[in-house]
């Protein structure tokens, strides 16, 4: 099964990636080779198998749910591409 | 006495506890080689200053009465692992200039343990890579042939330690990032059990998979690190909580009677004659040493690169979702609404490797394919470790190539992504089942450029491991070759 144009322009929307037209052609190309790759694995029988998440095995750990530490405001704002007043800008979300 | 950056962790330490050198004059005889490579890009974040006041807290703590095997042994860590003191890229335009609110687990255990940093080591970008060309801030060169890759993605901490620009780097691997670049630049790589090292504060690629380990000179200089390494954390979720563990106490175990398995299918086609004999001549030097040679089978192996390439991507593409331009991270310039900033910001400050990883993992997650990719991947992934486990009844440890031949030439395999993930065809089955691993020298190529034999051992048995392969290195001297000009000189 291989990818069409129209595929790679969803999935990368549903990936939040803009992506050119000839980008998106080049894309297709390489995503296409990938996947034939990924199909020999397609054929095997798995039926009865328990996918695994965890090479270990069981379940996940749950923690207390307890104060620990706290944010570190300054720390974390430092990084921060654009704020004010200890708050994340981003563009206008409600008018 | 011996050039500094050519002793052992266990001679620095002895240096250090004498009071011939101290933990200063260490970090400065490193720093001096870091600043004399720069040529190998081996490192992104070099602040001596920062260094240098880690080496003297080290002596007052010396000063003071304290004592321990690290206590003032230099390192670097991969620009994996966050760090308060250095900026935190992963080797990408999205976190240039990230400064970290702190260290990872593994950063704050080794420096406890007394250990000195000496800067942040280049990767390929986010770890997706074998040969350490993807990484935003340009290729690290292969001490061994400046024209060669280093492997990836760990290719600046095996850069770094096979010119002895520090004696311990740290690593990750998630499908084989510390093997191959430890067999590509002749260096020890040892990828402990998964779960057994911490991954808080590793900047996330699989979950399922992501490993730290380290890189050194020697098995026995590894042990003495992983012993402080390793070790719960209830920071991470999947974190295996087991008491601490003494690496060290196998080195000295002997080898005969040790079953080593080795796998018919990793010596088929693809495998260049070199790697073979090579590899070969390893197996013949334990035979040698009383070891039985075990023929074993792991036909599901092969199936590893599609599985992989279904649940690394799927993982990656779910961690690096955070990088939204929003509280950290670059963000674009021009742009419309917050939607559409978010996909500027993540179309120019992310690379086309994860570009490409993301797209795939999006995909197989998406509504109707997840049944048949990701789930059906996951179900692959127990058939090949379950075939590990039933090869560990008739073997201790199984050993292999670590790749089909010597480093490749960089530029060699950048048009095409299939040919350079085809180069984790020997260590991404043992990434899978979650297995530790190593590579350790043991021959050249046709073109001068190392050679590595991979060992593997069944869950928690890092131990055992190093043991066997300290064994092999206390009757070869592979290990302790260095590129020209790195026993030279001084600094």
């Amino acid at each position: 099964m291989a990818l069409k144009l129209e595929d790679v322009g969803r999935i990368a929307h549903l990936a939040r990636i803009h992506i050119s037209p000839e980008e998106a052609a080049r894309t297709l190309e390489q995503l296409n080779g990938i996947f034939a790759l990924i199909e020999q694995m397609q054929a095997v029988d798995t039926t009865g198998l328990e996918p695994m998440a965890h090479p270990l095995g069981g379940a996940q750990r749950l923690r207390e749910d307890a104060v620990t530490e706290s944010v570190d405001r300054d720390a974390h704002l430092r990084n921060a591409p654009a704020h004010e007043g200890g708050l994340f800008l981003v563009p206008r979300v409600i008018e | 006495m011996t050039q500094l950056h050519l002793a052992s962790v266990a001679e620095l330490g002895r240096l250090l506890a004498s009071g011939e050198i101290s933990s200063v004059e260490l970090t400065r005889h490193f720093l001096a080689r870091v600043e004399a490579h720069r040529e190998l890009n081996a490192f992104l974040d070099v602040r001596p200053e920062t260094s240098l006041a880690q080496a003297a807290a080290a002596d007052r703590r010396r000063a003071s009465g304290e004592s321990g095997p690290l206590l003032g042994i230099p390192l670097a860590h991969k620009d994996i692992f966050v760090t308060r003191d250095w900026a935190s890229t992963a080797a990408s335009r999205m976190l240039e200039g990230y400064m970290s609110p702190f260290d990872a687990t593994v950063v704050e255990r080794l420096g406890q343990a007394g250990m000195v940093c000496l800067g942040k080591l280049n990767c390929d970008e986010f770890a997706m890579g074998s040969s350490n060309e993807n990484s935003a801030y340009g290729p690290v060169r292969n001490p061994w042939d400046v024209k060669a890759v280093p492997g990836g993605s760990s290719g600046g901490s095996a850069a770094a330690v096979a010119a002895r620009l520090c004696p311990v780097a740290t690593a990750t691997d998630t499908g084989g990032s510390i093997r191959e670049p430890a067999a590509f630049s002749g260096v020890t790589g040892i990828k402990p059990t998964y779960g057994r090292p911490s991954r808080w504060g590793m900047i996330a690629f699989a979950s399922s998979l992501d490993t730290a380990g380290l890189m050194t000179a020697s098995a026995e200089d590894a042990a003495a690190v992983l012993s402080a390494m390793l070790g719960f954390d209830p920071k991470d979720s999947t974190s295996v909580d087991r008491p601490p563990e003494d690496c060290i106490r196998e080195l000295d175990r002997p080898v005969a009677g040790l079953r080593i398995g080795v796998p018919r299918e990793f010596f088929g086609k693809g495998l260049t004659p070199e790697a073979e004999s090579a590899v070969r001549a390893a197996l013949d030097t334990y035979r040698g040493l009383g070891a039985e040679i075990v023929d074993i089978s792991l036909p599901t192996a092969s199936l590893g690169i599609p599985v992989y390439y279904v649940v690394a991507p799927a993982e990656a593409s779910s961690n690096l979702s955070r990088f939204d331009g929003v509280r950290y991270g670059h963000r674009a310039k021009n742009h419309g609404d917050l939607a559409d900033m978010i996909k500027r910001s993540r179309a120019e400050g992310l690379g086309a490797e994860p570009k490409r990883r993301i797209l795939i993992g999006a995909y197989v997650l998406s509504h109707g394919y997840y049944d048949a990719y990701y789930l059906q991947a996951q179900k692959v992934r127990r058939l090949i470790g379950e075939e590990f486990q039933r090869a560990f009844q008739q073997c201790d440890v199984i050993a292999g190539p670590v790749t089909t031949g010597e480093a490749f030439d960089i530029g060699a395999k950048t048009a095409d992504p299939v040919a350079m993930y085809l180069e984790d065809l020997f260590t991404i089955p043992g990434s899978l089942a979650g297995l530790p691993g190593m590579s350790v020298p043991c021959g050249f190529g046709p073109r001068g450029r190392p050679l590595g034999l991979q060992l593997m051992a069944n869950h928690f048995q890092e131990a055992r491991l190093l043991g066997v392969a300290h064994q092999f290195q206390k009757v070869t001297d592979w290990h302790r070759r260095t590129p020209a000009g790195v026993a030279a000189t001084n600094p």
